[in-house]
């Protein structure tokens, strides 16, 4: 199905219900979003506010019970658990807290991984793997297994593997929250990095400094999108009036 | 204390555009004399991006006044080729000053006195929905922290500018804190009603 929008994610009317009766819980309550080409959205709120529920859903990890989902122009809500697999894979990267790596694997290995599952060549999924590691600054421990790794180095891994297939949106949960304040900036100046190269991103924290290097901030409380800021518009003199720089 | 009356009140040193330039100026002299050249230099390396915000004759403008208040004493001293520059160095009565100052615990007020009662009065008279007012503070602060926090991200490894900005994001981090519990009382205060 071809989208109408130039968006290359979008939602609409998204509702997702947990239980039922008295003990129904709107995780997600009719939220809609609109993500352009090459944006960086951040969506922020206090735990419980649903915004990783949202994630799951956008990344198609969880189906809707209600609104409407398209990823790259292609209608998600309704599409087989086959299909959706494959969009997953080829459409989307994931970034979690956890980094979920595969402790076994060397970090090359896994960020090839996810080029082998779709199908490339051993040699083409090599190729891309070094590349990428290359690209987050790790081409010296392509060999170190997770363990042998800083937190900060799991995470650049971890967004290496995400952009195995080239994805369209990568989507992040909380991707510092496991890391120290040095560690949270390398993986910062990654994801502006990223977003300079064009990359479209979709993070959701609890953390605004986080979400403040995007170029939008969306605030969700209640399962709901409360409020926007666009990010984009401060000066020098703000901060340094903050700094105490102020006359 | 004995050399306090000689010391020019805090009255007569209005008109500086910033305290911090001044006794930072004093301060970087303790060490040894120097040139405005090269404090501007030191100024300018600490506050890395933010070092804009000191126009440019403002260090010189300071010198002057802090010596016509008796804290600083000023020598020409010619150069071979250029012209001749001035070389600054403390009187006993800024050297006081800048222990007074290194001693001072003084800090800057954050205020959410002035928000948290614009809050309580907006609801009470009806004249605005206060979480209205605090969204509108949040996205204020938060196009704040991310001009402080791109500012961060762009300074390389160990600038000591960067430690600035730190201190700008943490503390708009803190700020932004409090107005997501002023969020949630007038939530529930709506609800409540």
């Amino acid at each position: 199905m071809t989208g109408t929008t130039g968006s290359v994610l979008s939602a609409s009317g998204l509702r997702k219900e947990y239980g039922e009766g008295v003990a129904l819980v709107r995780a997600v309550d009719d939220v809609s979003l609109e993500v352009a080409q090459g944006e960086s959205v951040a969506i922020v709120g206090p735990s419980g506010c649903g915004k990783s529920t949202l994630l799951y859903l956008l990344g198609g990890l969880e189906r809707p019970t209600a609104g409407t989902l398209e990823l790259a122009h292609r209608r998600l809500e309704q599409m087989p658990e086959a299909g959706l697999a494959r969009l997953r894979r080829r459409a989307l990267g994931f970034v979690f807290q956890a980094f979920h790596l595969v402790d076994e694997l060397t970090a090359l290995e896994n960020v090839e991984l996810p080029a082998l599952l779709a199908g490339a060549s051993p040699r083409t999924a090599r190729e891309r793997a070094t590349d990428l590691l290359e690209q987050v600054g790790l081409e010296d421990r392509a060999e170190h297994l997770p363990s042998a790794l800083s937190g900060g180095q799991r995470q650049r891994v971890a967004i290496a593997r995400a952009l195995a297939n080239g994805p369209a949106v990568v989507l992040a949960d909380e991707p510092t929250g496991n890391l120290d304040s040095a560690a949270t900036t390398e993986v910062l100046r990654l994801f502006e990095q990223l977003h300079a190269d064009g990359q479209t991103l979709v993070v959701v924290t609890h953390d605004e400094r986080i979400a403040s290097t995007a170029d939008r901030l969306i605030t969700m409380r209640d399962g709901r999108f409360v409020d926007e800021t666009k990010l984009t518009g401060g000066t020098q003199r703000t901060v340094a009036e903050i700094a105490g720089l102020d006359g | 204390m004995a050399e306090a009356a000689e010391l020019p009140d805090r009255e007569s040193l209005q008109g500086y555009q910033l305290r911090v330039v001044r006794e930072v100026l004093l301060a970087l002299l303790a060490g040894e004399a120097s040139h405005g050249y090269q404090l501007r230099a030191r100024l300018a390396l600490a506050l890395g991006p933010l070092a804009g915000a000191l126009n440019d004759g403002q260090v010189y403008v300071t010198l002057n006044r802090l010596e016509k208040a008796g804290l600083v004493v000023s020598e020409r001293v010619g150069q071979a080729d250029k012209p001749d520059r001035r070389v600054y160095e403390l009187t006993p009565a800024g050297r006081h000053q800048v222990t007074e100052w290194l001693g001072d615990t003084s800090w800057p007020k954050p205020a959410p006195a002035e928000f948290h009662l614009k809050l309580v009065a907006a609801a009470a008279a009806g004249l605005a929905d206060p979480v209205g007012l605090v969204n509108q503070q949040r996205r204020a602060l938060l196009v704040g922290l991310a001009q402080a926090q791109r500012a961060a991200l762009a300074e390389p490894d160990a600038s000591v500018a960067a430690l600035l900005l730190e201190g700008v994001v943490l503390r708009l981090q803190a700020d932004l804190r409090w107005l997501e519990a002023c969020a949630r009382y007038w939530n529930e205060a709506k609800e409540r009603r």
